[in-house]
C-alpha cells in the first residue's frame, strides 16, 4: 500500500485571501517574525498499489483533472 | 421556447429559475443530474445556482463529473445554449466550458444583497436587449465568486469582447464587491453560446419585489 498526501495551494501570484487574513491575525497577537501565510488544503489518499512510479502518474491524474484546479492552483504530491 | 434545468443534489435555485422562464413564456423540465442525455427540443439549458454537492473539495468541482455533464459538455460543443447562474458559472468554468476561475471572496464573507451591473458586450443572444453601458440592479449571493484570470486570458477575452458584465456603482463606475479581476460579474466562451455570471437575473423579475431587470437580461434568449 502506498499513501499519497497530496498538497493543493493557490499559485504564486494569485492572491490568497485566507492567508492574508491570518497574517493579520498573527500580526495582531504580536508574532512580528512572519513574513507571509499561504493556506491550503491537504489531501490523503490509501493506494492499493506498492508501486511508487505507478502511484505517482496515477495521482498527477487525479491532480490535473479534480484534485486541483490548475486554472488558480499548484499541488505538491509526497508519497509515503 | 424550451428551458431545460440541471438540478444535482444542493442545487437550490431551480424552482426560482423555472419560475423566472415561465413568466417570460418558455416551457421548462428540471432534469436531474443522473440523467445521461439532455431533451433533444432544449432550446437553452441552464445550471442553475444552490451549493452543488455542498461545495466540497471546491465550488462546482464533484458537479463538474456528474453524469450529465458529458451530455453538457457535449451539447455546448455543438453550438447548443448554455447558461450557467451563481453555482452554475463555477460548474461550467470547472468543465472548462468557460475561461478563469471563481475564488473565495476577497473579504472572505458571504455576500447577499443587490448589486449594480454594467453591460461591458452585447453582441450575444444573452445580453442583446441591453445596450452596452446599460447599468443593471440584479441580486448576488455567493462565498466564492471572486472571478480570476491570468493576464494573457484577460487579454485575450476582453479582445473577443467575452466580457459581459461588471460589477459598479448605480452610475456604471466600477465598484468591486468581492475582488474579481476587473469586477468582472460573468463571462461567455469565444464561440458566445456558454454564459455564465455570478448574480442571479431570475431572483429579478418582479419591481414589487425589489427589481425586475432579470426580464431584460433574460428575454434575449428568447428573440
Amino acid at each position: 500500500m502506498t499513501t499519497a498526501i497530496v498538497n493543493v495551494s493557490l499559485k504564486a501570484g494569485v492572491l490568497d485571501s485566507q492567508g492574508k487574513a491570518v497574517h493579520h491575525a498573527l500580526d495582531s497577537l504580536n508574532f512580528k517574525s512572519v513574513n507571509d501565510v499561504r493556506i491550503g488544503k491537504q489531501i490523503i489518499l490509501k493506494l492499493e498499489t506498492d508501486d511508487k512510479t505507478k502511484a505517482m502518474v496515477e495521482v498527477e491524474k487525479m491532480c490535473e483533472e479534480i484534485l486541483a484546479n490548475t486554472v488558480i492552483e499548484d499541488y505538491e504530491i509526497e508519497l509515503v | 421556447m424550451k428551458v431545460v434545468i440541471l438540478q444535482f443534489p444542493g442545487t437550490n435555485c431551480e424552482y426560482d429559475t423555472q419560475h423566472a422562464f415561465e413568466k417570460l413564456g418558455a416551457t421548462t423540465e428540471i432534469i436531474w443530474h443522473k440523467s445521461e442525455s439532455i431533451p433533444s427540443d432544449t432550446n437553452l439549458l441552464v445550471v442553475a445556482g444552490g451549493f452543488s454537492y455542498g461545495d466540497y473539495l471546491r465550488s462546482g468541482a464533484i458537479a463538474r463529473f456528474s453524469p450529465v455533464m458529458k451530455a453538457v459538455i457535449e451539447y455546448a460543443n455543438n453550438g447548443g445554449k448554455v447558461l450557467g447562474i451563481c453555482n452554475g458559472f463555477q460548474v461550467l468554468t470547472e468543465a472548462g466550458l468557460l475561461p478563469g476561475a471563481l475564488k473565495r471572496n476577497n473579504n472572505l464573507h458571504f455576500i447577499s444583497k443587490y448589486h449594480h451591473l454594467s453591460v461591458v458586450n452585447n453582441d450575444n443572444d444573452f445580453l442583446k436587449e441591453l445596450a452596452c453601458g446599460d447599468v443593471v440592479n440584479i441580486p448576488i449571493a455567493h462565498h466564492d465568486g471572486n472571478y480570476f484570470i491570468n493576464d494573457d486570458g484577460l487579454k485575450e477575452i476582453e479582445a473577443n469582447k467575452q466580457v459581459l458584465l461588471r460589477y459598479t456603482d448605480e452610475n456604471g463606475k466600477v465598484k468591486n464587491p468581492n475582488g474579481s479581476v476587473e469586477s468582472i460579474a460573468g463571462v461567455c466562451n469565444k464561440d458566445k453560446n456558454v454564459f455564465g455570471l455570478m448574480p442571479h437575473p431570475e431572483r429579478a423579475m418582479e419591481s414589487l419585489l425589489g427589481s425586475d431587470d432579470g426580464v431584460a437580461m433574460l428575454q434575449g434568449f428568447f428573440k
